[in-house]
């Protein structure tokens, strides 16, 4: 079969490779039928993740039908259709039964190394690096799903791929971002990233009814498309962060502010960006958080921040005085997916919101490693890229 | 490759002026950095004779241009202080050099000529400078992801959607209050809008919502994980 490996630091190449097959009764094997190139992808091609090996298979977000299932699971049958969510989930740990799926106590076959990264392990992922379990991903045609009898979302008839894609990352990350915040009518909710998260979470933001909805990012197009989805734009280039937060909320700042970058923030022409630049260029510091560091800056006391975007190691020079200080509360973490399954999937169903907005390329396997250039340096107008096998 | 009817709005590329400047900016940081950390060998290609000091004066000159072209928003004033300088740089090389040794004559010359080519550049830059800005090529203003406008569908989701117990804003800090009473500057605790999530009710009488089952009760929705699913003791993995 054909799928996308990494190969090293901006090496993704698509090659032909062995069919995977079921390895434990609990498997299914997923002919694959639409996968995306996700942000957090990016940081696998651009080398800020530890623990990947040249020929790991990439991609964590992914659908497709069932074609052979394990003998003990009874969840699902050839011909389903299925969501994959990209934490793999056992379902019957302490955390799965709390609702912490991303958090799974055995879904991480190298749970020992994460433990030694982070204490404790964290469920596995696909296509995520040895840290996660080093799982092939989905950017194949055929995927072996672990713990399939839990780890999968049935799609019913009548939604297309692209309308129920994002359900397996995207759309419930953006969807708990929001979610996180616990907002309020009279809350102002302040998204840093315009990219593929955040218009999810603008809209999730949106639906849960705040009262206003900012977005920061530098990208006119990404920018369009969250004035779309109802949020009041921040050019970061153009405009001071802290003066138009200030005007849009009387001086007070916004009481929800929501990370959707992550790791590899683009601020331009700050100290503290050009510091963190210097500092990961001689691995000094492992991730930029220039967006945290802002955050809690203008978070309103007593307010939440809420970390979607993905961290993966240390940083540094964060003003945690003032976090303390603020009294903020601190949401984070990787997404739940299926604590949010059924909610979003009949919320699609009812047509309150269709995911498939947010896609701007189609592209076949073969096009699918130069899409990662292009979607990290957003050209093209590039803010989604969907592969069919 | 399929891009949805996009291909042909390419967008435009930054402005080279504006490229030009940011790369003006960070030469002159490296040279000054140059010339604050090793003056004498500065001083000595460009044929000079020149104290030490002078030069690191000239480096912290360039530095303080350098940070003020990347960080301003119309860089145009920093670009002229540049051109100013290069001005002082080439009265400084001419006053400086020592006319009795022919090889500082000859360093000196090509030193004003690598000023004389800069200067051009500066000015070019100085003169041509513009936003990078425009219309976005790529214009998404259509792509809503809702059946209706962000206006009507706003709130849609808090009818039925119940916040999970262990997400929630701790008491003490939630709702967010109103404006303080007429003087009263202490924060009331008086929800500014009355608007409350249906299931608020059932979750303040500490019904379980789905994520705040019991510990040990398995919550994972039926359609997801059935119940009943075989357990398997030992790691599938």
């Amino acid at each position: 079969m054909r799928a996308l490996r990494w190969h090293g630091k901006h090496d993704i190449r698509c090659d032909n490779v062995p069919d995977p097959e079921i390895e434990h009764p609990r498997d299914a094997i997923i002919k694959m039928s639409a996968c995306a190139i996700c942000g957090s992808d990016l940081h696998l091609f651009d080398g800020f993740m530890p623990g990947m090996k040249s020929g790991d298979i990439m991609g964590h977000e992914f659908m497709g039908e069932v074609v052979e299932v394990g003998s003990a699971n009874k969840a699902l049958k050839v011909g389903d259709r299925v969501v994959v969510p990209f934490t793999i989930t056992c379902g019957e740990c302490d955390q799965c039964k709390r609702g912490n799926f991303s958090v799974c106590e055995r879904s991480n076959r190298n749970k020992d190394i994460a433990a030694k990264a982070f204490g404790h392990t964290t469920a596995g992922l696909f296509g995520y690096s040895h840290l996660t379990g080093g799982y092939p991903g989905g950017q194949a045609e055929y995927v072996r799903v672990p713990y399939a009898d839990s780890t999968h979302i049935k799609i019913p008839d009548g939604l297309t791929d692209e309308q129920v894609l994002f359900l397996g990352d995207i759309f419930p990350t953006g969807w708990q971002a929001a979610v996180q915040c616990d907002i309020e009518p009279t809350d102002t909710v302040c998204i840093w990233g315009a990219g593929p998260v955040g218009q999810m979470a603008i809209r999730s933001a949106v639906l849960l009814g705040a009262k206003q909805v900012i977005v920061i990012d530098r990208v006119p197009e990404r920018l369009s498309m969250a004035e779309a989805g109802g949020a009041i734009t921040i050019n970061f280039e153009k405009e001071s962060v802290i003066e138009r937060l200030k005007e849009l909320t009387q001086g007070k700042g916004p009481e929800k502010c929501i990370d959707a970058v992550g790791m590899e923030s683009h601020a331009t022409a700050t100290v503290d960006a050009m510091y963190d630049r210097v500092k990961q260029a001689v691995m000094l510091e492992s991730d930029r958080p220039h967006v945290l560091r802002e955050m809690i800056y203008v978070c309103r006391p007593a307010g939440t921040l809420s970390v979607p975007g993905v961290y993966g190691g240390l940083i540094d020079k964060i003003p945690f005085g003032a976090s303390m200080n603020k009294g903020l509360t601190w949401r984070m973490g990787q997404t739940h997916v299926n604590r949010w399954s059924e909610d979003l999937l009949r919320r699609i169903q009812e047509g309150q919101i269709d995911p498939s907005f947010v896609i701007t390329h189609t592209v076949s396997m073969e096009d699918g490693p130069g899409m990662y250039k292009t979607f990290r340096d957003k050209h093209d107008g590039c803010i989604k890229v969907v592969i069919k096998p | 490759m399929d891009t949805h009817g996009l291909k042909d709005r390419l967008r435009e590329p930054a402005p080279a002026p504006a490229k030009l400047a940011r790369g003006l900016g960070w030469f002159s940081i490296a040279l000054g950095v140059a010339e604050l950390v090793m003056p004498r060998t500065v001083a000595r290609v460009c044929g000079m004779q020149v104290g030490a000091t002078t030069v690191q004066m000239y480096g912290l000159r360039e530095i303080a241009t350098g940070v003020g072209i990347l960080f301003a928003d119309d860089p145009r004033p920093w670009l002229w202080g540049r051109v100013a300088g290069d001005v002082m740089d080439a009265s400084t090389l001419a006053a400086h050099t020592d006319l009795d040794d022919a090889q500082s004559m000859r360093r000196t010359g090509v030193a004003l000529a690598n000023v004389a080519a800069i200067t051009a550049i500066d000015v070019y830059a100085a003169r041509n400078w513009r936003e990078e800005e425009g219309p976005p090529m790529y214009d998404y203003r259509d792509r809503i992801g809702m059946p209706r406008s962000p206006e009507q569908m706003r709130g849609l989701a808090r009818k039925d959607f119940e916040m999970p117990r262990d997400m929630r804003t701790p008491e003490a800090l939630r709702p967010w209050t109103a404006e303080p009473s007429q003087g009263n500057e202490k924060a009331t605790q008086t929800p500014a809008v009355s608007v409350a999530p249906a299931s608020e009710s059932a979750v303040e009488a500490g019904a379980a919502s789905t994520p705040a089952a019991p510990a040990g009760t398995p919550i994972t929705p039926s359609s997801i994980a059935p119940a009943g699913s075989p357990v398997t003791p030992t790691s599938p993995l």
